[in-house]
């Protein structure tokens, strides 16, 4: 039975390492998608974003999606890491790679693990601007709403 | 005594990250939660003024506004969220 490899951290990640996790040794992989959201600086007047999560629960709610993904995509690997902090534009916010015998597998896997991820793990963006000024919250989407509930 | 947890701009608000406290008995679900809290002072207005974008963890699990919260160690309150 795979289990979700997760990890919510402040430091930032390496994508390259954490694949040869997944697959090295392995001979049963046929395929890996992986995932790296990033910092926009929003046409230059973003100087970071503050990312606050609910510990113990983004944890625990990251790893009840990718134990949802494995199993409705017979995954053989997950990762699955979220950054909290301050992360300056540029930088690495989010890391998902899913591993499957088939591609299509490890795309739905992949993509599946975003889309409840910006809905339901427990995160919340605060901007900051270069000008000073108090930023704002980062609003809910709805179009991010609507990708996760494509997968119903 | 129950504790609460608050994020983002529900924790800015309300001017505290958690707190303990006694609740009513007629507080019996996450909705009626929000609506005494929101009776507690300007700042819990403030953060609690559209129960609707309230979302509601009990025990560290999202749950509907409906769900009874007789026996939760943790009530977690918090706007939609935003990671990823």
């Amino acid at each position: 039975m795979t289990k979700p490899n997760v990890r919510v951290q402040s430091q930032d990640f390496d994508l390259s390492a954490e694949s040869r996790t997944l697959t090295e040794g392995r001979a049963d992989i046929g395929a890996v998608v992986s995932f790296v959201g990033l910092c926009r600086d929003e046409a230059g007047t973003l100087s970071a974003l503050e990312l606050e999560h609910y510990p113990g629960m983004a944890e625990a709610e990251i790893r009840r999606i990718g134990e949802t993904a494995i199993d409705r995509f017979n995954l053989n690997g997950l990762t699955a890491i979220h950054r909290f902090g301050r992360i300056a534009p540029g930088e690495q916010i989010v890391l998902v790679i899913a591993t499957a015998p088939h591609r299509q597998a490890a795309f739905d896997g992949a993509s599946f693990m975003m889309d409840y991820l910006k809905t339901s793990a427990p995160f919340w963006k605060k901007e900051h601007r270069k000008d000073g000024t108090a930023g704002d919250w980062v609003s809910a989407k709805d179009a991010d709403d609507r990708a996760r509930d494509k997968w119903r | 005594m129950t504790k609460l947890v608050y994020f983002a701009w529900v924790r800015e608000r309300i001017g505290k990250g958690e707190e303990e406290i006694d609740l009513p008995a007629h507080v019996k679900t996450a909705g009626d939660l929000i609506a005494h809290l929101a009776t507690l002072g300007e700042e819990y207005e403030n953060a609690l003024q559209f129960p609707k974008a309230i979302r509601v963890a009990i025990n560290q699990e999202h749950v509907e506004h409906d769900e009874p919260i007789a026996g939760a160690r943790e009530i977690g309150l918090f706007p939609p969220m935003t990671g990823g």
